[in-house]
């Protein structure tokens, strides 16, 4: 659609300048005057330049930190895409089921984190939970508060669990937009079932496809409420993903200045990332003219 | 595609022998979301001796003492209260300003409208993490601690840049002679708006009002650091009784399917503008 350019439209935008400024641009601020400042309490504070963010970006907790969390992100997303896509593909094509099926997926977006958190914690116990109990009776040794392969595990199927159905959903929606002409155009010309998918879903899928990618990516990298319910960051500093570290930093060890210069980097980290996605997605929404 | 609804029944020729390994796909991954809701309904209607001593897939002794503790109990049941007030709040307070930004961005180029737009976005990429410790300064310091309408506007944070995103999505679907028209007719803008625009974009309206439902209801990190007693949420209700008590797992269960309903009810009413909604209004 042709916009017309007209900088009144500055005034509808407004509101939501000044609502955003005060819960955004404020607290950031005050972020970035933590970053340079040290105290020793009583509000005085001294001016201490980029110290915090050279000892940051030396210590080896924040590299360690941003490794566990690229994994994670990367981990979750190779397995969420394709799953979603998959179970996109096998929903059911009309009637009532259409909507149980959607209805039941979107169940465990709607659930609060912590009790996302709470019902794998309770469900992997090896003593009264379902999966715990069922994999140590069959000889699989499993204890996510013990074993950090187990957490790790727990953490990851328990996002799996939690948001594929958002990608499902995303790539549904996808699908639902392809006209029946081009399925009709296919068989015409004897198309099999893979290249049906190949030329016609997945490209038709691209753009939602990019808003699942970016949605997951920065939720994924912003993850603390369930594994910090779960494992609480351990065992050891296993599970301990950039937010749990940041809040135990913060809140648990009131280091405001080396939190705030971890922040910031984290911070400009996802932005930077989501950029990059955000940039693919609005260029593929101009070719496609969607 | 708005005549997605009308598609012509695809032939079935073509798909018939994979339409059982769909169903087989479906179920299995239906079982997956379910099972581990299941195990929690189930450990919510068992006593806590019964959860502790015996290993079973029913309740052998069904109980609804459970629910009744959270019924009765205010300090649990005002946790839902609050929780659905400030919810309820920031789902108005980010509609109401959401609704003019959007149709701005939707229909004008204006000076740095898509640095805007981004920079917008770009509080829903923030960590809430980063913003948890300033956010308790701010509100203490303006004396809006542990009140209903600070978590309100702390969600605003990531709900008013996701309602742009997604109203903006559905607006671009209106054609622009609709507004001209309007105009010519004589209506002014604000009339045009409200009876005019609105009413067509009432499911984006909808879908827009229910993410910001579900992204406030869920979040635990902002609403938690925000409030101690009077503006308590459910799910830090959850938590701390929790461990004050010695983990009562049959009350934590019973609460945490209580946390379930709502959105359960919620998305029923906008199941059939879900699968658009999560595309933010862009399919």
């Amino acid at each position: 659609m042709d916009k017309s350019v007209n900088n009144k439209a500055w005034f509808l935008v407004l509101p939501v300048l000044f609502l955003v400024a005060f819960s955004a641009v404020i607290p950031l601020m005050t972020v970035v005057n933590y970053s340079v400042q040290d105290t020793f309490g009583n509000n005085q504070f001294f001016w201490v330049g980029l110290e915090w963010f050279e000892e940051m970006l030396q210590s080896d907790r924040m590299w360690n930190a941003l490794g566990r969390q690229a994994i994670f992100s990367a981990v979750i997303l190779a397995i969420e895409v394709p799953l979603g896509i998959l179970v996109a593909l096998c929903m059911p094509k009309r009637g009532v089921w259409v909507s149980v099926c959607l209805v039941l997926m979107a169940l465990p977006l709607l659930i609060p984190w912590n009790v996302v958190g709470t019902i794998w914690q309770i469900f992997g116990r090896e003593d009264i939970g379902l999966l715990g109990y069922t994999l140590n009776m069959l000889g699989i040794s499993y204890n996510y508060t013990q074993s950090s392969i187990s957490a790790w595990i727990t953490v990851v199927v328990m996002d799996v669990w939690h948001w594929t159905s958002l990608v499902a959903l995303l790539a549904y929606a996808g699908l639902q937009s392809i006209p029946d002409a081009y399925y009709q155009a296919a068989k015409i010309d004897q198309a099999n079932r893979w290249k049906v998918f190949r030329y016609i879903e997945l490209p038709k899928m691209q753009g939602v496809l990019m808003i699942a990618i970016l949605l997951r990516f920065m939720d994924s990298f912003m993850i603390y409420t369930e594994p910090f319910v779960v494992t609480g960051g351990g065992p050891g500093n296993a599970t301990t993903f950039l937010s749990i570290d940041l809040v135990k930093m913060a809140l648990g060890q009131f280091d405001l200045g080396p939190a705030a210069a971890f922040s910031l980097m984290y911070f400009l980290v996802v932005m930077l990332i989501s950029w990059v996605f955000y940039t693919v997605m609005t260029n593929l929404d101009k070719r496609g003219g969607a | 595609m708005a005549d997605m609804s009308v598609a012509a029944p695809r032939s079935r020729g073509l798909s018939l022998p994979r339409v059982n390994i769909r169903a087989v796909v479906m179920v299995l991954y239906l079982g997956f979301l379910l099972l581990p809701i299941y195990w929690l309904i189930n450990m919510s209607l068992k006593t806590n001796s019964e959860i502790l001593g015996t290993f079973s897939l029913w309740p052998q002794n069904l109980t609804f003492d459970n629910y009744r503790t959270i019924l009765t109990d205010p300090a649990w049941y005002m946790g839902y209260v609050n929780s659905l007030i400030y919810v309820v709040m920031n789902t108005v307070i980010s509609l109401t300003v959401a609704l003019p930004a959007a149709y701005a961005f939707s229909r004008y180029r204006f000076m740095g409208d898509k640095h805007l737009f981004f920079w917008l976005l770009t509080n829903r990429m923030a960590p809430p993490a980063v913003f948890a410790l300033p956010f308790f300064q701010l509100y203490s310091s303006i004396g809006l601690f542990d009140t209903h309408i600070a978590v309100a506007l702390a969600h605003c944070l990531f709900n008013v840049p996701l309602a742009v995103w997604i109203l903006e999505g559905f607006m671009r679907g209106v054609p622009k002679e609709i507004d001209e028209t309007a105009y010519i007719d004589g209506y002014s803008f604000g009339r045009f708006f409200v009876k005019i625009f609105m009413p067509l974009i009432a499911s984006g309206i909808g879908v827009a009002a229910f993410f910001n439902f579900m992204f406030s209801w869920v979040e635990l990190l902002l609403s938690r650091t925000l409030t101690s007693v009077n503006a308590k949420p459910i799910a830090a209700t959850m938590t701390r009784t929790v461990s004050a008590s010695g983990l009562d797992w049959g009350v934590l269960a019973a609460a945490g399917v209580l946390t379930i309903v709502p959105g359960a009810l919620v998305i029923w009413f906008v199941r059939n503008y879900i699968a658009k909604g999560f595309a933010l209004g862009r399919v």
